[in-house]
C-alpha cells in the first residue's frame, strides 16, 4: 500500500514537474548534467594540485569528443570513464565536448620545475625544435606554438597535473593500456624519448603559465596534417 | 530573409528530386538483382529481431566491428570469445546455410555437429520460430563480410570436455519452439516468446546452479555469470516484479531507460540502449503486459517484519551514514530521498536501493554512471563516480542509510561488501 501511495506521489510530482520545471528547483542545462564530470575535473576555484585528473576547460571541443569516444569504444583505456560513458550516444557526447571547449580554464598556478639548466636546455629543444635524428617532431609543431593546442582535435599541455603527464606518457610507452587512434603518433613519439627525458618533460610542462587560446588548424604544416589527417578527420565510429 | 528562406526551399526541393532519383536508380539497380521484395522484407525483419535478441552484444567488442565477435565473457567456467558471424567465408559464417544457423539456434549444434557451449544462449533461442531464424540468417547474410579471426575459447577442464557438455545437454536442455498459450491474450503470448525466447532475458534474470545452467524458467533473479550485477527476480515485490506497475511505466522504464520511480544502470542500461528502445510499440507493450502478469502482488510476499526499535549502535552508524548523505547525495535526491522524477531517481521507496544483495546500489556509488542516452531521454543526467572521493567506510554507512531511511528496510552494509562489489569487464 505504502508502495502505491508512493508510486502515486511520484507520479503527481512528475506531472507538476512537468508542468513547471522550476518546481523542481532544477535548471535545464548541460551544466546541470555534467555534474559526474565535474567531480573530478573541478571548477577553477576547487582545483586541487595534487589531483590526477587533467583540466578539460578550454581543450578543442574535437579533441575532448575523440577522447570521450575513445574512452567508449575502449581505445583509451581508463575504467571510472569507460563506465561513466558505456551507453552514451555520439551526439550527446559531443554536445559535452563543447560545452567544456567554451568553459574557462580551470588551470594550476605554475610550479618551478627541480631540474638543471642543462635538463632545462634538452626539454627546450625537443619542445621547439625536436630531433630529426631521431625523426621527433618539435611539440610545438603540433600542440601549438604557445603549447595551448591546436583546432579541432590537439589538446593543449599546460595546465595539467604531473601526476597525469607522468601517467599518460607510461600508458604510451607501455602500450596496451593507451590504444589511440591510428596513426598512433604520440606512441610512437613516446616511444622514441628516453625516460630521463619523459621525467624532465612531465616536470617542465606545469611550470609554465596557461595563457592564450589554442591556435587554428592552418597552424599545422601540410605533413603534419597529413600524418594526423585520421585523428582531425575525427572519422564517426560505427556502434 | 524572404530570399534567403525562398532559397533554401529552392534547394530542399533540388534535394528532394535527387534523392528520388536517386532511389529510382537504386530500385533499378535492385530489380536488376536476383533480390525480390519479399527477400529485402525478410532482411529487414530480420535486422529488427536481431536487434530484439540482441545478437550484437555479445557479437560485437567495445568499438569493434558489429557482429565480428571477439568479445570475452569471463565465467567461472573459462573464458568464451564470441565468433565472428558476419559472411566472411575464412573467419565467419559465410559458408553456413540456412539449415546450419537452425542447427545452432534451435538445437545448440556448430555446423561441423559440434555441441554449443551454453554461454551461446540457445537453451532460450531454441524456442525462436523458424521464419524468424531464417529472417535473422538472411540478415546475417545481409551484412558486410569482415574478415576477423577470434582467440579461441580458454575453457577450464573439466568443462572443456565434450562429452560432459553431452551429459549437460542431456540434462538442462529442452529444445522446442515457442508453444502460444491460447488461454492467454496476444500479446501476452509475444511477450512470453520475446522475453523467455529470442530476448534470453532468462540468461541473466534467472538463478544459475554450479553447472551454470538456469535453475528453471522462472525470472527469480540472479547474480550475471560474467558481469558484475545483480539482475533483479522479475517476479518478486521486493526486487524489480512489476505487477503492481502501469503497463505504460514498464513500457517507459524498458524504452528510455528511465521512468518516474526508477532507472536502469549496469547491463540493464546497456540492453536498453543496444536493444530494447529500438522495439516496436507493439513488441514492447506485450513485453510489459506479459511481465505484469509474471509478478506476484504485494500481498503474496511474506509480510515484512514489524519495525523493531533499532539498536543504539546501529542508530548511530545510520547517523554517520546520513551525514554522508547530506554532504554528497542530498542535492540530487533529495531531503528525503524523494529524487526528480525521470531526472534524479527516488531513493525512498525505491527497490534497487532497498534489495538484497545490495550490489548494484553500492556499484552505483563507485562507479556512478549516466542512464542509457534513447530516443525518449537523449540527453540523461547522471550520477557520479564516488569512488575516488568516499572511502569504503563512508559507502557502506551511507548505503546503510538510505536502505532504512524513509520507511525503507534493508540489511546493513559493511565496508568489506563495498570491496567485494568492486569490479568490472573493462
Amino acid at each position: 500500500m505504502k508502495f502505491f501511495a508512493f508510486i502515486f506521489l511520484a507520479m503527481i510530482s512528475g506531472l507538476a514537474s512537468a508542468a513547471e520545471p522550476s518546481s523542481s528547483g532544477l535548471s535545464d542545462t548541460l551544466e546541470e548534467r555534467v555534474k559526474p564530470c565535474i567531480i573530478c575535473h573541478r571548477d577553477a576555484d576547487r582545483i586541487d594540485r595534487d589531483a590526477y585528473f587533467p583540466r578539460i576547460a578550454g581543450k578543442p571541443a574535437g579533441y575532448l569528443f575523440n577522447q570521450l569516444r575513445n574512452f567508449r569504444d575502449g581505445r583509451r583505456y581508463y575504467q571510472p570513464m569507460a563506465i561513466l560513458l558505456e551507453n552514451m550516444s555520439d551526439e550527446y557526447m559531443r554536445e559535452i565536448a563543447e560545452y567544456f571547449a567554451a568553459q574557462p580554464y580551470a588551470y594550476l598556478e605554475p610550479v618551478v620545475p627541480a631540474l638543471t639548466p642543462d635538463e632545462i636546455k634538452s626539454v627546450e629543444t625537443l619542445m621547439y625544435s625536436g630531433d630529426p635524428e631521431r625523426d621527433l617532431p618539435a611539440c610545438s609543431a603540433c600542440h601549438g606554438e604557445k603549447l595551448m593546442g591546436v583546432q579541432p582535435t590537439i589538446p593543449g599541455l599546460l595546465g595539467l597535473p604531473h601526476a597525469y603527464l607522468a601517467a599518460q606518457f607510461g600508458g604510451w610507452r607501455n602500450g596496451g593500456i593507451m590504444r589511440g587512434q591510428i596513426p598512433d603518433c604520440m606512441s610512437e613519439i613516446a616511444k622514441k624519448l628516453t625516460q630521463e627525458e619523459v621525467n624532465a618533460l612531465v616536470q617542465w610542462l606545469p611550470g609554465l603559465p596557461v595563457s592564450g587560446q589554442s591556435t587554428g588548424a592552418d597552424a599545422l604544416t601540410p605533413e603534419l596534417a597529413q600524418r594526423c589527417r585520421t585523428i582531425l578527420s575525427g572519422k564517426e565510429v560505427t556502434r | 530573409m524572404r530570399n534567403l528562406s525562398e532559397a533554401r526551399l529552392t534547394s530542399i526541393w533540388r534535394i528532394i528530386v535527387c534523392v528520388a532519383g536517386g532511389l529510382l536508380s537504386l530500385v533499378q539497380m535492385a530489380s536488376a538483382q536476383p533480390l525480390t521484395d519479399s527477400d529485402t522484407e525478410q532482411v529487414r525483419r530480420g535486422e529488427y529481431l536481431a536487434r530484439a535478441g540482441n545478437c550484437m552484444g555479445c557479437h560485437t567488442t567495445r568499438g569493434g566491428e558489429p557482429y565480428a565477435g571477439g568479445r570475452k565473457l569471463n565465467t567461472p567456467f573459462g573464458q568464451f570469445v564470441t565468433p565472428n558471424i558476419t559472411p566472411d567465408k575464412e573467419t565467419g559464417i559465410g559458408s553456413w546455410s540456412g539449415e546450419d544457423f537452425w542447427q545452432a539456434l534451435h538445437y545448440g549444434k556448430s555446423k561441423d555437429g559440434r555441441n554449443l557451449y551454453p554461454a551461446f544462449p540457445y537453451t532460450e533461442y531454441t524456442k525462436v520460430t523458424r521464419p524468424d531464424a531464417d529472417a535473422i540468417f538472411a540478415y546475417l547474410r545481409s551484412l558486410p563480410p569482415i574478415a576477423q579471426t577470434n582467440p579461441p575459447h580458454k575453457i577450464n577442464p573439466p568443462y572443456d570436455n565434450q562429452a560432459l557438455l553431452y551429459l549437460w545437454r542431456k540434462w538442462y536442455f529442452n529444445e522446442g519452439v515457442y508453444q502460444p498459450d491460447k488461454s492467454k491474450s496476444d500479446e501476452w503470448n509475444r511477450g512470453n516468446y520475446l522475453v523467455q525466447g529470442l530476448g534470453h532475458c532468462n540468461a541473466c534474470h534467472t538463478p544459475r546452479n554450479v553447472w551454470g545452467a538456469s535453475q528453471d524458467d522462472q525470472l527469480t533473479g540472479g547474480k550475471i555469470m560474467g558481469s558484475y550485477w545483480y539482475a533483479p527476480s522479475l517476479i518478486s515485490p521486493l526486487e524489480a516484479g512489476v505487477s503492481e506497475w502501469p503497463v505504460e511505466d514498464i513500457v517507459e522504464l524498458l524504452s528510455t531507460g528511465i521512468n518516474s520511480h526508477a532507472v536502469t544502470s549496469g547491463s540493464m542500461a546497456t540492453i536498453v540502449r543496444q536493444s530494447l528502445q529500438y522495439l516496436s510499440d507493439y513488441d514492447i507493450r506485450s513485453i510489459a503486459v506479459y511481465l505484469q502478469s509474471l509478478g506476484e502482488k504485494k500481498g503474496d510476499a511474506k509480510a515484512p517484519r514489524k519495525a523493531r526499535k533499532m539498536p543504539e549502535q546501529v542508530r548511530q552508524y545510520l547517523a554517520l551514514g546520513q551525514e554522508v548523505y547530506e554532504k554528497h547525495c542530498q542535492d540530487c535526491h533529495g531531503q528525503s530521498g524523494e529524487g526528480i522524477p525521470k531526472i534524479y531517481p527516488p531513493l525512498a521507496g525505491n527497490r534497487n536501493v532497498t534489495m538484497s544483495p545490495p550490489l548494484n546500489t553500492i556499484r552505483n556509488v563507485l562507479y556512478g554512471g549516466y542512464p542509457p542516452a534513447t530516443a525518449g531521454n537523449p540527453r540523461p543526467h547522471g550520477m557520479p563516480p564516488y569512488q575516488h572521493f568516499i572511502r569504503d567506510t563512508e559507502i557502506a554507512q551511507v548505503v546503510s542509510y538510505i536502505r532504512n531511511a524513509w520507511g525503507n528496510r534493508g540489511s546493513l552494509v559493511s565496508p568489506e561488501d563495498v570491496d567485494n562489489s568492486r569490479g568490472s569487464e573493462f
